[in-house]
């Protein structure tokens, strides 16, 4: 421990350091930064973590894809085929939903008023964390197509890369929503979870992530044309298996877009109601 | 550093408008340290929360640090700092690494965050768990974890909200520590609220006791328990007889107040230990033995119980996070 006694050196240096330090305020882009990468922080000292979100998409792509081969409507070839860009789709759907579980434990810590009270921008406290959604999404993504690869699947880079920035897109914008709805539900856990998993499952099964919708029922159709997932589902099986130039890509690109658009939106207004 | 002026703050519960902070006029010079004193839902949270830009006032002006904490907040938030009742760090997070962001938070460059950081790092005692995930440390390390992280970018002003809730003695001994030296060495000035009157007592030269959301009392610790409360002499003796004698004899001696219950007499004066000695002499004198003398010296309770009638410590040990939890969700969902 250093000395009490405060010499004028000190006091000199200290009114420097103030001056010099707490002046100088940074710009959207460097808040989001910052933002961005202390959430960040933990999954790379951590990369397991990313897994953990993972366990349903995994137990469906070994338990329930089995079951559909031969089942009509998941096309001419391998089972798999049809089915790993949904259960792609559905991590990224799951780790998506999930993330404002984090921000829900730091209103509760006070991590978060504690941001609030610094300059940050609010927008940044929320484009940051959804950004940031993006890493652990990419990192399943490589998880699911790697451990595919020694079964009945064939991967196409391109298309695959291509859905990946797709998804990327869709992602932050159900992490955005998933924190808003972290924000909505400050100081009640049950609100959280209670509506994210409501809404999950049947979002799920109306975007024909588990069975193909198109023999289904008219009322059930008409549900799942009105679900932006379907189109990015759509848009995936076709880029996964290597056909790029098609309208339902871009279908499926601009169902994301809206997705990250009305989150972000829905995300910032939150965020600046936040306290 | 402080000038608020009518600061109000209503909360809407189920539909009936609660007035946690009513036309609040505070002054707080550079420099200074002052406490917030007062029971739990007194509104000192609230006020805090309003000075730094996390709730606006219903009604009113504040401004802190040169500016006005509803127009101006991010000159506000950035000059000020902020230590609050929950834990600043996050869970998951090291700790060395959220000093580093938040000093980024402050519009640090990555190498100054990154000095300053091991510099408070070293300051605070905190070498051997800073490279630690924040959720293994204890919470003695985890609030000075807090501290550091509210003074990384040398504010100006500093606000603490209930800073000792929840640490054991040596903590907050600890902590009292910390702040004292954080003064000595940056003259910063200091607002922090509690509802320990020992804390307010011993470390504040400037106490505001607050009551039903306003100003009830403003002085230093001493002025107040000099002017609101005196020191109390308890004497007691075999025979009740002997109690009334003396209680008479005090009367005329010290022309207090005086009060008798049984073989006990209770005294309540100005200046306790200076008479006793005097008080002893003349009931000696007057054949009346004493069989023991108890001298109390004033204490912020007392100050309370004066100035409200209520005692401080009827709301209860508990912290005031379920008074705070409470507004904010009906503010929500108002």
């Amino acid at each position: 421990m250093s000395a009490t006694v405060m010499t004028p050196d000190a006091e000199n240096d200290q009114a420097r350091k103030s001056a010099q330090m707490s002046r100088r305020r940074p710009s959207l882009l460097q808040d989001t930064t910052t933002v961005f990468m202390r959430e960040l922080r933990p999954v790379l000292h951590n990369p397991f973590s990313v897994v953990f979100s993972m366990i349903q998409p995994l137990v469906f792509l070994g338990l329930f894809g089995p079951l559909l081969s031969d089942f009509p409507g998941t096309g001419e070839g391998s089972a798999l085929q049809w089915f790993v860009p949904g259960i792609v789709v559905m991590s990224c759907l799951f780790s998506g939903a999930f993330t404002g579980s984090n921000l829900l434990f730091e209103l509760q810590t006070g991590a978060h008023e504690r941001m609030l009270v610094t300059p940050l921008r609010r927008s940044a406290l929320l484009i940051g964390r959804a950004l940031k959604e993006i890493v652990p999404m990419v990192m399943q993504t490589v998880i699911i197509v790697a451990v595919c690869l020694p079964f009945d699947f064939e991967l196409h880079l391109a298309g695959t890369v291509i859905a990946v920035l797709i998804l990327a897109v869709m992602t932050i914008g159900i992490g955005a929503l998933s924190y808003a709805l972290a924000l909505a539900s400050k100081d009640q856990d049950w609100l959280f979870w209670t509506v994210q998993q409501t809404l999950l499952f049947p979002f799920l099964l109306l975007a024909g992530i588990l069975l193909p919708i198109d023999d289904g029922p008219g009322w059930l159709r008409t549900l799942a044309d009105i679900n932006p997932l379907t189109y990015v589902v759509d848009a995936s099986r076709l880029l996964f298996n290597g056909e790029i130039a098609s309208t339902a890509v871009l279908q499926g690109a601009g169902a994301a877009a809206f997705l990250a658009a009305l989150g972000l939106l829905v995300g910032i207004r939150s965020m600046r109601r936040s306290n | 550093m402080i000038r608020t002026n009518g600061l109000t703050r209503h909360f809407t519960v189920k539909k009936e408008t609660v007035e946690a902070v009513r036309g609040l006029d505070l002054e707080v010079q550079q420099g200074e340290l002052v406490a917030l004193l007062g029971p739990n839902g007194a509104g000192k949270s609230t006020t805090l929360r309003m000075l730094t830009t996390l709730i606006p006032p219903t009604s009113g002006t504040a401004e802190v640090a040169g500016h006005d904490v509803v127009r101006e907040q991010s000159e506000v938030r950035s000059r000020i700092g902020y230590i609050g009742q929950g834990n600043g760090a996050g869970h998951t997070q090291r700790g060395r690494d959220e000093l580093i962001s938040q000093g980024r938070c402050y519009g640090l460059s990555r190498k100054e965050a990154r000095s300053r950081a091991s510099e408070l790092i070293a300051a605070l005692d905190l070498e051997a768990v800073a490279d630690r995930t924040v959720s293994t440390l204890s919470g003695g390390q985890r609030r000075r974890l807090d501290i550091a992280m509210g003074l990384i970018h040398a504010p100006d002003l500093l606000f603490l909200d209930e800073p000792s809730t929840g640490l054991d003695p040596q903590n907050r001994a600890n902590l009292q520590e910390q702040i004292a030296k954080l003064r000595a060495e940056y003259a910063t000035t200091i607002v922090l609220t509690t509802h320990y009157l020992d804390e307010a007592d011993s470390m504040a030269e400037r106490v505001i006791v607050v009551d039903h959301g306003r100003v009830i009392a403003d002085d230093t610790p001493s002025r107040l328990k000099e002017v609101h409360a005196g020191d109390g002499i308890t004497l007691t003796f075999d025979h009740e007889d002997d109690a009334r004698r003396a209680a008479d004899r005090s009367r005329r001696v010290i022309g207090a107040e005086v009060s008798q219950f049984g073989t006990t007499v209770e005294i309540r004066v100005l200046g306790a230990p200076q008479l006793l000695p005097e008080l002893l002499v003349n009931l000696a004198a007057d054949g009346v033995t004493v069989t023991s003398a108890q001298v109390a010296r004033p204490t912020m309770d007392d100050v309370f119980l004066n100035l409200t009638g209520r005692s401080l410590r009827e709301g209860g040990t508990e912290p005031t996070d379920t008074e705070t939890t409470v507004h904010e969700n009906q503010e929500i969902a108002a």
